[in-house]
Order: structure tokens, then C-alpha cells, then sequence
């Protein structure tokens, strides 16, 4: 099984440093790109290897791209940037990369870059990541020093910078809008779309901003091509993916598989399975902002359309495991007044929902919840949907309740009847 | 155009607008937030949620936000669609969650829209059982009240504050439901436009804090439509009265004037008209000297004595008074006795910026017109103090530039969220040459720092290098060549190129160098504009009457050719030297004054009458866009006030003359004024006469809500007295009357129902945002021949040498302090500067002077005290002096100066 993006990683070693990530093969990709293609035939590969966004919403990667405009008359600069606010709770795949193998973010940027003629690329990473921050930039001066980066690269006439830049730290940045704002400066508020980033994005210029993951596949596109590529997976959407899982399982972990394993085998073989003395009750699959699956869904492929089918999201595609001995209540308050929290206070269904709904969790766990609370929730759930928001964080934020509503109700209802929660003692 | 179809019905529409926009033109109600007209749209509120549907047959839709949804040929909404109207009052139900609820003690009650948008939404019940957050409120100065738990979070104050007026000093802080509007930490909010966060706040977070000392509710107030008094831009304004005292003031909506937005010279100023210095009934000088109230036959026939020799009687008339009034004056004494009364310095500025604009080619722009500007030159006017409405338009117009790329990337002007993004901190062309630093420097390109001479020389460097006919300057530095080459060929680039000047630093040169400019400029397909600033209310209908100078006034006292001098509505100590006053006050054997307060002229004349001021009295008013408008009386007036005209027609009959006998109403004046001069053809047509009625009913005052009129005066007299007739007006001093839309120049105010806040504006509109259904009140004075020639005003002025160890003293406006009326109000004066002389760092240095060390000023053998202020965006040789500060309102400046230190 082959394991491209993560084959330079190994626990517990610090990463390739630019002479043995060179020798690995590295930067092999962006020779072959600025030395033999024009930016318009890498943007058509990455389109040919259908290569989907793996920040959550899993959008084609070279679709997005050729929205750019492209020419002389382009405005400029341009920008790629490089979304590492890693911020999803039970999200730290990114992590795994910025911090094991830095430079094949770097070969990825340079492509991604390249094909769409950045000038510049800003790599914004999560607050608390200091560690991938400090090894980010010491790749980055490699690069640099290695003619990788910067005036004129290896000859081709092609020029990138290259900046890290550090977040303040707030789930908003990391939806792509709300992270330009933050890298201008100013409030951490999602952007209206359209226009979209490509034609006016990072300071009103074109811009493509692409999660760490995703960017770290092209490297590998490039250098192996689009049959290669569409082989790594089990289902048709090609590739291998970074997946996760937290909660109370045996092994909990981070794993490069091929895309569209089956749910099962990654939570009984790959995390070992539920702890023992605990039954498995349900997952968000892709992080906290995807809606719950169960039992009966533990067959579907781990790919962006058949967990669609289920009726949730792919995601990030690290998910979260709820057992028995853990309530859901308390769980979605827990997630809700997370969302609340990180709510930017622009737009009002999610700026006061938000808090409603947590207040009203927090009422069930306490003992006054309401029969008609349930039905507030439902309401909240439709009116704080796709496209009644201001941008998806709400909308988000309702998938875990909204599902959690259909498959835990009686645990709600059990609330009600002892007047309190039944998990605590 | 779009056809688009609303509840099935099908409505064209401009495809070029959002549904909501075109919704709301059409008539139909969708509550609303965070959009505004003037401000566009972001989507942050959601409220104005719509269903959509993508052809006939879809019977699903979708909800959108009208707001942030175009209105592209074929779209099909419901506004009633069952979901769409659960979800708006889902909205309104999550913005209560933390409202306090407080509207019986908030003083936005009655003319709330949030009020307004909770009845229409149809939300009434709550659900919501849990704690509300709260904040505390900070203290913003003396014009706003700040109360934080009110706030729905609209994002509107800080849109408007901050990206629309320019201010730095209003944010919003912290993020979820705990944002805060307001500033870093307790202050006056510094942005001269403030004031209309009151309207823009679409509750009670942002509230007058003058009207909170006399606080009315809005149905309880008696309104009429006026001008605001407080520059010559000529804003519309709703006054509001209540026991005959004005309560507050509120924008009136012009198109083509001052839009939404008043400044908050305009807006607080008007505490004048309720100071305690008010003159209100007839006062002659006893034998002791002073003062003393007599009866208003005994003030007549005194006058009437004095016009038995009327070639020894002259007339000053005044740039804050009516036309009517100097009109009047100038009828009483004769044209050959009528005399400006304006310094000499201004009165030839004035005829000459009037001949400018009368000859052409460059047209005089609508503020409107101004907005829509895509280049901009100002020559040494600092509009924010002298013209404030004017620096928030030209502010508005330093985008169009940027908006226009933003057009080709398929952004609709509407999408304020999307425009700003893309323009960024961009600035179309703006240049700015001046004496001192400006708030609008802030949107230049370029700015050049000079003496007014220098700022001529360099508009005469721009129109050569915009046409060679126009005369070049000699001498000019290398550095300002290359300056007029870059605005020229900026300004020659633009589709609506706009020359701002003004008289306010008292250079005929400057003038003439904007009127070079704008007709070098003017082209068939690309016209002009010219917008000349000037001081006052109606310096430019004074000018139109062609008085005069007040020089020669003096000299016909001091030889003796005039004993009797009438003064209206002026205080000639703002117009001469102290000396010179004195000596035509105490020259002349008799000075008979018309005026509303008490001043240094009232304090010297022998008769004085009490003059109404725009709240008690009509007339009109010619703004320095050459725009005559009338303005309405509020409210009965009090004692013997009345308007000037009305005293000076009496006093003629007094006297045994008749040319005024008819003149019974303000429409009969205006009706003589357009007869006997050509220039004010039609002017009694700037309001409907008094005998207008609409079925049958005059317009009433007050709105139908409007509380105790029977019971106000009660404990007075259980008798109600009879309202005041109004002759001039067909407006009622009551609620009864037309309940309907009355014509924009007569409308008191704007409501509609469902529609109880300022808001209902739209109500009035031809089109949201656009014109005023029947036309925006006001009549063109000044409208240039089709086809003129540039002329070119002869030859620049030379550089001059700086006479040894004098500095020019230059006039700094403030639009706080500098103007006669509205320092009287307590709030304005709190932000008066204090008296102080501005000087270039290294010009202080040389002199050995430091910021608020004591400096001695001889101005014109005057000699003041004043504290240094060191101002670091002064031109060099340049001294600055607030200028109509009480204590400096009699310099005659610019002037050279003597400058030392006191030991």
C-alpha cells in the first residue's frame, strides 16, 4: 500500500531537512513542472486527477483554479494561500504534515503557484501549531538558500515569496474568507461570495487558498500522473487521505489510507476498535461539523460522495467516536458552545442561535429542559442551514445537532422524564 | 431593466439594483437592517429573506436575501411565502434575545425601526427564557447618548462612521453575541459627521444627547420643512417643537442636496433659537442708555422719523438672512443705499464667484453631482469646516474611480461588502493644494501645503497644462510643475471632473485659478463642475442682489452722507476690524437693528426688533450651489417676533410708504422679488403659497399621534388657544389636516405607516434613494449658457516676497467655533477650539516657541495673546488663527503679522 504523502514521516524523527528530503526525490515535481509544462497543463492535470479539497468541503482542486484569471493583463500580484488553521475539533491531520515533512508543502506551493502565477504565498497556520510554525520557516529559509523559492527559481524565470504567517487563533480563520480577512488585519468575519477569492481575494487580488492536505497531493500527481494517482483508491475518487480518529477507541490515531476504505475498517482495525466496556454509538465522520452516522453506516466508503449518501460529510475526514458511557446531550452542548464561541458575530442566526441552542443543551443537562425546547431546536436546525447563514460555520455547527436529534431523541426525551442527565450520578 | 415577478405579478425593474432595493421602490414592506440606501449592502442582518424560485414551475424556492440577491431579468420571489416570513421573524426573535425591551424609557420610541421591523415581522411572543448579556455604556460627548444593550449588532454605525464619513475613532470590538460598537475607551467621538449615527442606528444605541435635556417624542413633536442656517451648502432639515422650544434636529431628505446625512454643525447647532440672549420684543435706548422692551408703535414710529430724510438712511443687509428680509431692506432704503453686509473682501469674492458661475462653461455641481465625481481638485478651501455636507460627498466621490474597476470584475455597486474588498484602501484622483492640513487629506493622492498666493499660482499651472490659452505662472518650482502636470492630466482623464475652491481664505486669485481650471476643462462629452464654497446661509442670494460694499457704508457714516443706519440680522464686528465697526456704529446718529440675539451690533444700536430665526419665520435661502429654497416656520413665535421682512414692511408703512403694502405673505415677496429682478424668475414657486390645499386641507405639523394639544397649556387656561394662522404656509399648527403625501418642499416630516422611523423615507422616493416623489424642492438660480467659451481670468499672480519678519496670517475654520449661531448652542461650544495661533514646527522653533507657549500676535495694530499650537501639515511663513471664534470673529484676516514671544 503505498503511503505518498506521509513516506518521509516517521514518528518520534524530526523531519527531512532539504538535503535528504532532495535525496528522497524531492522537489523532482517542480523541476518537471517549470521545466516542461506551462501552468495551464498542471492546473489540467490536477483537474484530471479529480482531485478534491480535503479541508471539508471537498471542492475539485483544479476546478477552483481555473477561475483565476490568467494573462498579462491578470491583476496582480496574486496570491496562493496556504490554509493551515487547523481549528476543527478532532482535526490534526494537517498538523501531521506541517510538522513531519514541511518541505513537501513547499514543492506543493511552488506548483500550486505556479499554475496559477502567484507572486506571493502566505502559509497561515493555526495559533497553537509552534511547533509546525518554527519547522514551516526553517524549510522555508532552505528553500530559499536552495534556489527553491524566490528570484527566478531554478532558472525558469518563475518567481515566488514565500511568508508563514502565524494566526491569532480562532476557528473563523480557517474559512477561507474570514482567513483573508485576518491576514489583512481586520476582523475575522467570512467575505460575501461572489465575487470569489479567485477573482478578488487576499487584498482584492486573485487568490486560491488550499488546505495543507490537499496541496501536499500534488507533488505526487506530478511527478506520477493521473492513472497513478486514480489507482491509490479503493473507490473511483482516487488518492489517499489522511484520516483520523478520537474518542474512546483503542488506538486513536492519524493514518494515510486510500480513499473510500470502509468506516469499519478504520475504526476497528486501524484505531483497534471501542475500549473495552464501551459500545459504539455513533461518529461524526469529518470532524465536529458533520452530521452523526451509526451503526447501520459503518460499512460506507470513507469518500466525499458515499459518506454524502449516508447523510453526512467526508470532512476532514478524521472523525469522532461516541460511546455509551458518554451522553449525547452533554456532547452537543460541549459542541455547541464551541460553534457559539467561535461564532465571528457577524450574521444573526448564528451569532444568537448559537448560544441559544447551547443554552438550551445546557438547560436538558441541567434539568429544565422544555418538551417544546425540542422543537426550538429543530427550528434552529432548519434556519440556520446552508445559504440562511452568512457562511457555513452555523450551518456546520447544526449537522452534529440536527442528526444528533434524529438518532439520540430518546436520550432528549430521557432527559426530561428524570429531569436531569441520566450519565451523571 | 428587468422584468421580475413578485407574488406572481409581474414589475420592471433596474436590473442594475438588488431585489430589496427594487422591492421597497415598488412598494412593498421587507423588514430590513443592516442595509441602507446610502451605505448598500452586506447580508450581515438576514433579515431581508426571501423566497425564491428558479422558474414557474419550481414550487419548492429558496430563501435569499433580497439584499444581497441582483434583480436579474426573470427573477420570481414571494415576500409572503410562509417559510420566507418565519424565518424574518426567526430573525427578529433571535435579535430580541438580548434587546432589553426597553422602549417606554429609550428615547428612540415612536420612531424605532427595530420597533417597526418586530410589528412587521409579526413576532410577539418569546420563547427565549434565559439570561440577557449586558454592557456597559461609555461616554461619547456632548451630541451622543450611548446605550450598548440595546444594540442588534447591524454593523450599520461602524459601516457609516468608518467607511463612509472617514472615522477612526468607532469600532466594534470582541466577537459572537458579545460584539461591541463603540470606542476603544470613553471620548468624544471625534467625526464631524456623528450626529447621523442617530438615524443610522436603527435603535437606541446612538441617540441625541440635546434633545435628552428637552426630550419630545417624535409624535409628540411639532415639525415643519426647513434649511439648516449654519453654512451656505443648504441642507434640508426636519426641526422638531414643543412648547416653543426647538427639541432637536433631524436630516429632511434632498436628492439633490445634503441626501441622508446632515453634519453635526447642522444637526446640534440649532440651541441658538432657545438661548437666552433672544431678542423678542421691541427694545430703544432710554434715557439711561440702556436697553429697555416699548411698544412695538413706539420702535415704528421712532424708525419712521429717521425715513423722513431717506438719503440719510442706509440699509446693511446680511448673508444669514432671507432673501425676503434683504430684499425688503434693500426696498426700504433704495438700491443705492442697500449695502453688503459682508467684509469688502468677501463681498467682491462673491460677486466674482457669482459671475463665474453665471458665465460658465464649468456648470455648479448638486452635492449630488459632487458625489459622482471621478476627479477632484481643491484650491485652498478646507471644506470639512467651511461646507462640512460637501467633505462627506467629496469623500463618497474619491471612490468612484476604484468602483469603476470593481464594475469590470462584475461587482454591482450595491455589494458594499464585495466593492470594499476589492477597492481596499484605493483613492480615485484627488488633489488638494492649501494652507493647513485636512481631514480629506486623508483621501488625496496628492497634496500640496502653501500660502493662498501659492495655491492660486499653482491652479494657474493646472489649467495652463490643461490649455495653453490659459495663463501660465511665472516662477514656479519644479517640484509643483510636476504636481499641476500630474492632477491635470488626472483631472483630463476623468468622465465628471470636479475644481473645489471657496472664499473662506479671503484669495480673489484662488477663484480665478479654480474658474481657469474648470473651463480649461470643459469639453462637450466630459462637462465640468465648479463648486465655489462660500461662508454663509445665503451669502450667495445676498450676492445675487448685487449690494453695495460695506466700506463705502462706512465711509458714507464717517462723511456724514448717512445718519441712519439699519442693520439686519448681522453683527458687524464679524465684518470689520473692532475699530472700524465701532466707528460706523457710533459714527452713525441712529443704527436700527433687526436681529434675533443680542450681539456687539444689537448691544449698539439705538432700536432694535426682534428678527424670527428659521424656526419661527419663512423666507428662503440660496445655497452656494445657486439652489434657492424655502424654508417653514416651525412654530408660532413667541413676544413680538416676527421675520425681518415682516418688521421692514412695517416700518414702510410706518412711514408712509406703500411699495410694500401687498406684501402679505411670504409668496407675495417672493413673487416681488422674482418681478424685479430677473435673476429670481420663479422663486415663488420654491414653496406652494398658503391658500394650497390638497382636498380641501392644509398639511398639518404634527404627526396624528401627536399628544394633549388640548390639555398642553391647561394649567395655564382650561381655554385652548387658537392655533397661530400661518399666511405664508399651507401648513396647520396642528395634527388635523391632508393625512396623505404632501408635496416634498411642504413636507414636516417623514412617516408612513408601519413605517415610524426615519426610515419611511423610502416611502417618499421616486425610487429608493433616488428623487423625491414630485420632485426635490429647491430652484436653479444659476444655470450657465449651453455652449460657453472658456474665459480666462487674466494674468497669475506673481510670487511675492515675504515682508521681513512678518508672518501671513491665515483664517483656520472650524466647523465648531467658526460660525456666529450655532456656538450658542452648548454642545457645539463644547467643541469650540480655544483661541490659538498655528505655526509650522520649525517656523515655532525659529521664533523659540513651543506648543502652548504664549505668543504675542499683532494683527492690523491689533494685538492678541494666543497659545501656540505647533501644526506640523502647515505651509511654511504661514500663521494660522481660528477664525469667528468670539474672541477672534473681528480680525480681517488673511493679514501680515507680527510674531514674539512674551518674556
Amino acid at each position: 500500500m503505498e503511503r505518498p504523502l506521509t513516506k518521509n514521516i516517521q514518528p518520534g524523527r524530526p523531519p527531512f531537512a532539504l538535503k535528504e528530503y532532495e535525496q528522497a526525490g524531492g522537489y523532482q515535481s517542480v523541476r518537471k513542472a517549470l521545466g516542461s509544462m506551462t501552468p495551464g497543463e498542471v492546473t489540467q492535470l490536477v483537474k484530471d486527477s479529480n482531485l478534491r479539497g480535503r479541508g471539508g468541503a471537498g471542492f475539485s482542486t483544479g476546478m477552483k483554479w481555473s477561475f483565476v484569471p490568467m494573462g498579462d493583463d491578470a491583476p496582480r500580484p496574486k496570491y496562493l494561500v496556504v490554509n493551515g488553521d487547523e481549528m476543527e475539533p478532532g482535526t490534526f491531520k494537517d498538523r501531521v504534515l506541517l510538522e513531519g515533512d514541511p518541505h513537501q508543502l513547499i514543492e506543493a506551493v511552488i506548483l500550486a503557484s505556479y499554475a496559477i502565477q502567484a507572486d506571493v504565498c502566505y502559509v497561515f497556520i493555526r495559533r497553537e501549531y509552534v511547533l509546525a510554525t518554527r519547522l514551516v520557516n526553517q524549510a522555508i529559509a532552505e528553500a530559499y538558500q536552495g534556489g527553491w523559492i524566490g528570484e527566478n527559481i531554478q532558472g525558469s524565470g518563475y518567481s515566488l515569496e514565500v511568508h508563514v504567517h502565524s494566526s491569532a487563533g480562532r476557528y473563523m480563520c480557517g474559512e477561507e474568507t474570514g482567513l483573508l480577512n485576518a491576514l489583512e488585519g481586520k476582523r475575522v468575519t467570512p467575505r460575501a461570495k461572489p465575487p470569489f477569492p479567485q477573482v478578488s481575494g487576499l487584498w482584492g487580488k486573485p487568490t486560491i487558498v488550499q488546505n495543507v492536505e490537499t496541496l501536499c497531493n500534488l507533488p505526487h500527481i506530478v511527478n506520477n500522473g493521473v492513472a497513478w494517482y486514480k489507482s491509490l483508491s479503493v473507490t473511483g475518487e482516487g488518492g489517499t487521505k489522511l484520516f483520523g480518529v478520537s474518542g474512546k477507541v483503542k488506538r486513536p490515531g492519524c493514518w494515510e489510507l486510500p480513499v473510500g476504505i470502509p468506516m469499519r475498517e478504520l475504526l476497528e482495525e486501524h484505531a483497534g476498535g471501542m475500549r473495552d466496556g464501551v459500545r459504539f454509538r455513533g461518529v461524526l465522520p469529518g470532524g465536529a461539523s458533520t452530521d452523526f452516522l451509526v451503526e447501520e453506516h459503518l460499512d460506507t466508503p470513507m469518500d466525499v460522495a458515499s459518506i454524502a449518501k449516508a447523510g453526512s460529510r467526508l470532512g476532514t475526514g478524521t472523525m469522532i467516536v461516541l460511546d455509551d458511557k458518554t451522553c449525547p446531550v452533554g456532547m452537543l452542548w460541549n459542541l455547541e458552545h464551541f460553534f457559539a464561541q467561535e461564532s465571528c458575530g457577524w450574521c444573526t442566526p448564528c451569532r444568537e442561535g448559537l448560544p441559544y441552542t447551547e443554552k438550551i443543551l445546557w438547560a436538558f443537562e441541567e434539568g429544565q429542559g422544555k418538551a417544546e425546547d425540542l422543537d426550538v431546536l429543530s427550528k434552529h436546525v432548519r434556519f440556520l442551514g446552508p445559504g440562511l447563514t452568512f457562511c457555513a460555520l452555523a450551518p456546520g455547527a447544526m449537522a452534529p445537532l440536527g442528526s444528533g436529534l434524529k438518532h439520540f431523541r430518546g436520550d432528549f426525551e430521557k432527559h426530561l422524564e428524570q429531569k436531569g442527565c441520566p450519565w451523571r450520578s | 431593466m428587468a422584468k421580475i415577478f413578485v407574488e406572481n405579478q409581474a414589475h420592471e425593474v433596474d436590473s442594475k439594483k438588488n431585489l430589496l432595493e427594487v422591492c421597497l421602490s415598488l412598494g412593498y414592506d421587507i423588514p430590513y437592517f443592516c442595509w441602507h440606501p446610502a451605505l448598500g449592502s452586506v447580508g450581515a442582518c438576514r433579515q431581508c429573506a426571501v423566497k425564491q424560485f428558479r422558474d414557474e414551475n419550481d414550487k419548492q424556492g429558496k430563501l435569499v436575501m433580497s439584499c444581497m440577491t441582483p434583480a436579474d431579468d426573470g427573477s420570481r420571489i414571494s415576500i409572503h411565502d410562509e417559510e420566507a416570513r418565519e424565518f424574518r421573524e426567526s430573525i427578529v426573535e433571535w435579535l430580541m434575545t438580548n434587546h432589553p425591551h426597553d422602549c417606554p424609557v429609550c428615547d428612540e420610541g415612536g420612531e424605532c425601526h427595530l420597533q417597526d421591523m418586530t410589528v412587521m415581522t409579526g413576532h410577539t411572543y418569546r420563547d427565549y427564557r434565559f439570561p440577557k448579556r449586558t454592557f456597559e455604556n461609555q461616554y461619547l460627548g456632548p451630541f451622543l447618548n450611548h446605550e450598548m444593550n440595546r444594540c442588534i449588532e447591524c454593523y450599520r454605525c461602524v459601516r457609516y462612521y468608518r467607511e463612509y464619513a472617514g472615522g477612526r475613532d468607532l469600532n466594534v470590538f470582541a466577537s459572537r453575541n458579545r460584539v461591541y460598537f463603540g470606542r476603544h475607551e470613553d471620548g468624544v467621538l471625534e467625526n464631524e459627521f456623528s450626529g447621523n449615527l442617530v438615524e443610522i442606528c436603527p435603535t437606541g444605541v446612538f441617540t441625541d444627547k440635546t434633545l435628552k435635556k428637552h426630550y419630545t417624542r417624535k409624535w409628540d413633536l411639532q415639525m415643519a420643512p426647513s434649511l439648516c442656517v449654519h453654512c451656505a451648502a443648504g441642507c434640508n432639515i426636519t426641526p422638531g417643537e414643543r412648547y416653543g422650544t426647538v427639541r432637536r434636529i433631524v436630516n429632511r431628505y434632498n436628492h439633490h442636496v445634503n441626501g441622508y446625512f446632515l453634519c453635526d454643525r447642522g444637526r446640534f447647532g440649532y440651541e441658538f433659537v432657545n438661548a437666552p440672549e433672544r431678542i423678542r420684543e421691541p427694545q430703544m435706548r432710554g434715557h439711561g442708555g440702556t436697553l429697555a422692551p416699548v411698544q412695538k408703535q413706539a420702535a415704528l414710529g421712532a424708525v419712521a422719523q429717521m425715513l423722513e430724510t431717506p438719503e440719510k438712511v442706509i440699509g446693511i443687509g446680511s448673508p444669514r438672512a432671507s432673501i425676503e428680509s434683504n430684499y425688503a431692506l434693500r426696498e426700504l432704503v433704495g438700491e443705492e443705499h442697500f449695502y453688503s453686509g459682508v467684509s469688502e473682501t468677501e463681498r467682491r469674492l462673491t460677486a466674482r464667484a457669482i459671475e463665474i458661475l453665471r458665465t460658465g462653461p464649468a456648470r455648479t455641481p448638486s452635492l449630488v453631482e459632487i458625489e459622482a465625481a471621478d476627479a477632484v481638485l481643491i484650491l485652498g478651501e478646507d471644506v470639512t469646516q467651511t461646507a462640512p455636507r460637501l467633505a462627506l460627498g467629496l469623500r463618497q466621490a474619491a471612490l468612484n474611480a476604484p468602483r469603476e474597476k470593481a464594475k469590470k470584475i462584475g461587482i454591482p455597486q450595491w455589494h458594499d461588502a464585495a466593492l470594499r474588498e476589492v477597492i481596499q484602501a484605493e483613492h480615485g484622483p484627488f488633489f488638494i493644494a492649501s494652507a493647513a492640513g485636512s481631514r480629506l487629506d486623508e483621501v488625496a493622492t496628492a497634496t500640496l501645503r502653501a500660502a493662498p498666493n501659492e495655491v492660486a499660482r499653482f491652479g494657474f499651472a493646472v489649467a495652463h497644462a490643461l490649455d495653453s490659452a490659459s495663463p501660465q505662472p511665472s516662477n514656479l518650482s519644479a517640484d509643483m510643475q510636476q504636481l499641476a502636470q500630474k492632477a491635470a492630466e488626472a483631472l483630463k482623464q476623468a468622465q465628471r471632473p470636479l475644481i473645489v475652491a471657496g472664499v473662506s481664505c479671503g484669495s480673489m486669485a484662488i477663484v480665478e485659478a479654480a474658474a481657469n481650471v474648470a473651463a480649461a476643462l470643459c469639453r462637450p462629452e466630459a462637462p465640468a463642475h465648479l463648486a465655489i464654497v462660500l461662508p454663509e446661509c445665503n451669502s450667495m442670494g445676498l450676492g445675487l442682489l448685487a449690494p453695495r460694499s460695506l466700506d463705502e457704508a462706512a465711509e458714507a457714516v464717517r462723511s456724514g452722507a448717512a445718519e441712519t443706519v439699519i442693520v439686519l440680522e448681522n453683527d458687524l464686528f464679524r465684518r470689520m476690524g473692532r475699530a472700524e465697526a465701532e466707528a460706523l456704529l457710533q459714527g452713525a446718529k441712529a443704527v436700527v437693528a433687526i436681529d434675533h440675539l443680542l450681539n456687539d451690533t444689537t448691544g449698539r444700536a439705538a432700536i432694535v426688533f426682534p428678527a424670527s430665526t428659521f424656526a419661527e419665520g419663512d423666507g428662503t435661502l440660496v445655497s452656494h450651489e445657486g439652489r434657492a429654497q424655502g424654508f417653514v416656520q416651525l412654530a408660532g413665535a413667541t413676544g413680538s417676533v416676527q421675520e425681518s421682512w415682516r418688521w421692514l414692511r412695517e416700518i414702510s408703512l410706518a412711514a408712509g410708504h406703500h411699495r410694500m403694502a401687498d406684501w402679505l405673505n411670504v409668496t407675495e415677496v417672493r413673487t416681488a422679488i422674482a418681478d424685479g429682478l430677473k435673476i429670481f424668475a420663479g422663486l415663488e414657486s420654491v414653496t406652494p403659497p398658503g391658500s394650497f390645499r390638497i382636498a380641501g386641507q392644509k398639511i398639518p405639523r404634527a404627526p396624528h399621534r401627536y399628544s394633549g394639544r388640548t390639555a398642553m397649556l391647561a394649567n395655564i387656561s382650561v381655554h385652548e388657544p387658537k392655533p397661530p394662522e400661518d399666511p405664508d404656509s399651507p401648513l396647520s399648527f396642528s395634527m388635523e389636516g391632508y393625512p396623505g403625501m404632501p408635496p416634498a418642499s411642504v413636507n414636516p416630516f417623514f412617516w408612513a405607516p408601519s413605517w415610524n422611523s426615519i426610515q419611511s423615507t423610502a416611502k417618499f422616493q421616486e425610487e429608493v434613494g433616488g428623487e423625491l416623489r414630485g420632485g426635490d424642492p429647491g430652484l436653479r438660480l444659476l444655470e450657465p449658457p449651453a455652449a460657453a467659451d472658456p474665459q480666462y481670468h487674466s494674468d497669475a499672480p506673481a510670487d511675492p516676497a515675504q515682508p521681513n519678519g512678518e508672518w501671513l496670517a491665515v483664517p483656520l475654520h472650524h466647523i465648531f467655533g467658526s460660525e456666529e449661531l450655532s456656538i450658542l448652542s452648548p454642545a457645539i461650544a463644547e467643541r469650540a477650539p480655544k483661541p490659538y495661533v498655528a505655526l509650522h514646527p520649525e517656523d515655532a522653533g525659529a521664533l523659540n516657541l513651543a506648543e502652548g507657549t504664549e505668543a504675542e500676535v499683532r494683527i492690523n495694530g491689533s494685538t492678541q495673546r494666543l497659545p501656540v499650537k505647533l501644526a506640523p501639515d502647515m505651509a511654511r511663513g504661514l500663521a494660522g488663527i481660528p477664525a469667528g471664534l468670539p474672541q477672534t470673529k473681528s480680525l480681517q484676516l488673511p493679514a501680515w503679522s507680527r510674531i514674539t514671544k512674551l518674556p
